[in-house]
């Protein structure tokens, strides 16, 4: 029977000082190094290695195994593009690696730069299973070759675009037509099928399902090769909803890119606006006043409730439960009511500003999130009594595409999925933001690693999220204002911008220029709704971002997906897709 | 009944995951009991879904669903909905042709082409004004962005168009409607009076679709009489 985990011990402060724990790290494994293969980069919020190519492998097997070191999670791998990053930069290329040990928790950032006429890293496939789509991502985006990856070709982008899209040369506008006789068409390498069977009756089906199918949530193309109703081999193959996010976030404004993180994880907008905002605000140097966190932590939780009931409501009909669909999905219409009231949109919110909120939160904001607590436990609680001991769904989902800990760790997930491997890491215990640290909550952890469980764990954290909103309520609402008073950061108010000039000077610039935001990297994650949630992000001090990269949560659990159905039965794949929680927007960005 | 945020944690901020290292290596799924495997909780699934049928049956102003277009979903009066240009009160457009909207727009979908005006006081006027409304995504950056209070939204959602050339809404469109009606206006500069009193309002009526209902009983009621 899987249990609740017991409460955190309560140990020694771990070395979340990045340079003292970037220095024990450098102290367990340099000396197995050449010298000046390694060399440390002084960066504020992150250890951060510059690593040469030839060492990369050896390095990363070595941190991963290392007794002292323990990256048992490889969290991000981001390419970087400095065409014209100046006369002291030899290299075009940067491989950026983020890795994350969970026992420790800590962090480390390897940088690998890369010339133009040799941009070739090796695959870290061998150590860390996460690697596969990742360095995908990186050919496709950058060119950036991947040596000894067995599957190299394109994963966002189709089979017809030509050049990389990342790359700063590459013009925003230009667009290339995909014809059908390009269409990526799987090869897959199986065993002959036994003698006896070689009759027409059991000869074996290659399957599509998706990219448009009403059983894949979003639009993904499934290629399996079912033998009955086995699945024997698939391939999944997703970019069918790209959108450069990342591209078009480098055409923009700071302050511009709000919009588009609403449509990364649209199931819960909000959370991707703190994330970006989180991150922004840390390479400013600023903190958004304490009402604004107070705003930011509720709605923040508040999404998540949605998300999860979302994700648990459309799990339950795929495997025919549909009623649940109606009980999961009022308290999230009454969510939504709730934040159209703060800023008046219901699905893509916006509501985040670099530096706080964008407007305040309405007058009735109290009664209408009492009311909520109030309306959302009957809604669970019956769906709960419907399905939660119901022979049907404990056939259909108990022992599911069923993964443990170590092999979801190496994967690189996070988030619930994670959590119900019996790994409890959650960003907002680990790494405290907002007011996480301030109330009193627990991180539920289930051990089953399937279908069932992470239903199970998606419940478990509603009712934590709840009791997170009633504490911080019961706090009260914070007095002040709702974004810093920088006129470099955020507007001036209306008022003061009619009558006042300088007001209205700040105004103008912020429109026309967008906020300055100084040079330098940074990372930043939240616990988004499906996992860890982080922004890499450069500056280079004009008014746009260099380069913004989003480690997108369900990325790394949806290249697993493959690994999951194989052997198990078609009608089972439906079912532990929606259990993931992939959510497309994300996942292509 | 305000607190200070920087209240004391209960359990000092470890910096450390819940973790039971290492990590589990084979997934121990859940065992169902033998109530379960005999199917019995499905009957108190059974009971949810009777309890849920008789209060429709019996009680129907429980029932959850609008039906639209008939009744419709009360908005706030921060709904981002089709936009509006304001206009003096001699009915001309207000805007200014400055083009901190078009800049702002993360979807560039404004188009402004300035003009002289003839009143030497306001130099500049929009000689066309137009808004795609499939690329706009509603954000209200340009209202943020007005200096003017001359583009502001209305709660109106109700946009279909049935080729995309009736999807660019020029100025006269924009200009036209909902200007006098207080209660369709939407997302607009922040005036905290204004947001009181609508809160007020909405507090009334909490229960936003009994409200409904009961306001077009009302005006049933009125109609009959």
């Amino acid at each position: 029977m899987s249990t609740l985990a017991p409460p955190p011990e309560i140990g020694p402060e771990t070395a979340t000082d990045p340079a003292a724990s970037g220095a024990a790290d450098l102290a367990a494994v340099a000396g197995k190094f050449p010298a000046g293969s390694i060399t440390v980069e002084a960066a504020t919020d992150q250890a951060t290695w510059i690593v040469r190519r030839d060492v990369l492998f050896d390095l990363a097997r070595e941190l991963r195994d290392n007794p002292a070191t323990q990256y048992d999670m490889m969290l991000d791998l981001c390419g970087v593009d400095y065409l014209d990053g100046g006369p002291d930069r030899a290299e075009r290329f940067e491989a950026v690696y983020h890795l994350l040990s969970l026992p420790r928790n800590t962090r480390l950032r390897l940088k690998v730069p890369l010339t133009a006429d040799d941009a070739v890293v090796p695959s870290l496939i061998p150590v860390w299973k996460a690697a596969d789509w990742f360095e995908r991502e990186l050919w496709d985006m950058f060119g950036i070759r991947v040596e000894g990856h067995p599957n190299l070709r394109r994963l966002l982008c189709h089979e017809a675009f030509q050049g990389h899209p990342l790359r700063k040369d590459y013009d925003p506008a230009r667009r290339w037509i995909l014809t059908e006789d390009k269409i990526y068409k799987p090869h897959f390498n199986l065993p002959p099928q036994e003698d006896n069977r070689q009759d027409d009756l059991f000869e074996r089906m290659t399957i599509n399902i998706g990219p448009s199918h009403p059983a894949m949530h979003g639009t993904f193309r499934l290629m399996a090769v079912i033998d009955g109703e086995t699945i024997v081999a698939s391939d999944v193959e997703i970019g069918y909803l790209h959108r450069c996010f990342e591209k078009m976030s480098e055409t923009h404004t700071w302050s511009q890119v709000i919009p588009y993180t609403d449509r990364l994880n649209y199931c819960s907008s909000f959370i991707n606006n703190v994330g970006y905002c989180k991150t922004v605000e840390k390479l400013l140097g600023i903190e958004a006043p304490p009402r604004a966190v107070w705003a930011r932590t509720i709605l923040s939780e508040f999404s998540r409730i949605m998300d999860h009931c979302v994700c648990n409501g459309t799990t339950l009909v795929d495997s025919g439960g549909l009623t649940n669909f109606w009980y999961l999905f009022q308290p999230r219409e009454e969510i939504y009511g709730l934040l159209e009231a703060c800023c008046g949109a219901r699905l893509t919110v916006s509501y985040g500003r670099i530096g706080g909120l964008a407007q305040d939160l309405p007058p009735d904001f109290m009664e209408r999130s009492r009311r909520l607590l109030e309306i959302i436990p009957p809604f669970v609680d019956d769906s709960e009594k419907l399905v939660n001991r119901n022979r049907i769904w404990l056939d259909r989902s108990v022992g599911i595409a069923a993964i443990s800990g170590a092999e979801a760790v190496n994967w690189g997930w996070t988030g619930p999925c994670l959590r119900a491997s019996g790994v409890g890491y959650d960003v907002r215990r680990a790494h405290p933001y907002d007011l996480y640290d301030t109330v009193d909550w627990e991180v539920p952890v289930l051990f089953g690693g399937d279908v069932y469980d992470r239903f199970r764990i998606r419940m478990l954290e509603i009712r934590q999220s709840l009791s997170i909103i009633r504490q911080l309520l019961d706090r009260g609402m914070p007095e002040g204002p709702y974004i810093v008073d920088d006129p470099h950061v955020a507007l001036p108010p209306k008022e003061a911008c009619y009558t006042q000039m300088e007001a209205m000077i700040y105004h103008f610039k912020l429109i026309m220029d967008g906020i300055q935001v100084p040079p330098g990297e940074t990372y930043q994650m939240v616990e988004g709704a499906n996992g860890e949630l982080g922004f890499y992000v450069i500056s280079d001090g004009s008014g746009k971002p260099y380069r913004i990269k989003v480690r997108p949560p369900c990325f790394p659990i949806f290249s697993t997906f493959s690994r999951l159905i194989n052997g198990g039965a078609l009608s089972d794949a439906i079912v532990s897709l929606g259990g993931l929680n992939v959510i497309a927007g994300e996942l292509e960005r | 009944m305000t607190q200070p945020l920087a209240q004391p944690a209960r359990t000092a901020p470890t910096g450390r995951p819940v973790l039971r290292t290492p990590h589990p290596t084979a997934p121990q799924p859940y065992r169902p009991g033998l109530a379960e495997r005999l199917g019995l909780p499905l009957l108190s699934g059974l009971m949810v879904t009777m309890r849920h049928f008789l209060r429709n049956l019996f009680h129907p102003e429980s029932r959850l669903t609008i039906e639209y277009p008939e009744k419709r979903r009360d908005y706030s009066h921060r709904f981002r909905g089709h936009h509006i240009l304001t206009t003096r009160p001699d009915g001309s457009v207000r805007c200014v042709a400055c083009f901190l909207c078009a800049q702002a727009c993360p979807a560039e979908c404004i188009h402004i082409e300035a003009g002289e005006h003839p009143d030497v006081n306001i130099e500049k006027y929009p000689v066309v004004y137009e808004i795609d409304m499939l690329r706009c995504v509603f954000c209200g950056y340009c209202v943020d962005a007005c200096p003017e209070e001359a583009i502001i939204m209305s709660n109106n959602y109700d946009m279909a168009y049935f080729n995309r050339e009736q999807s660019i809404v020029g100025k006269d469109d924009l200009m036209k409607p909902y200007t006098f009606d207080e209660s369709l206006l939407g997302y607009r500069p922040r005036f905290p009076e204004e947001d009181a009193k609508r809160a007020r309002m909405r507090r009334d009526a909490f229960d936003l679709v009994t409200a409904a209902k009961e306001a077009q009983e009302r005006e049933e009621r009125a109609a009959a009489h």
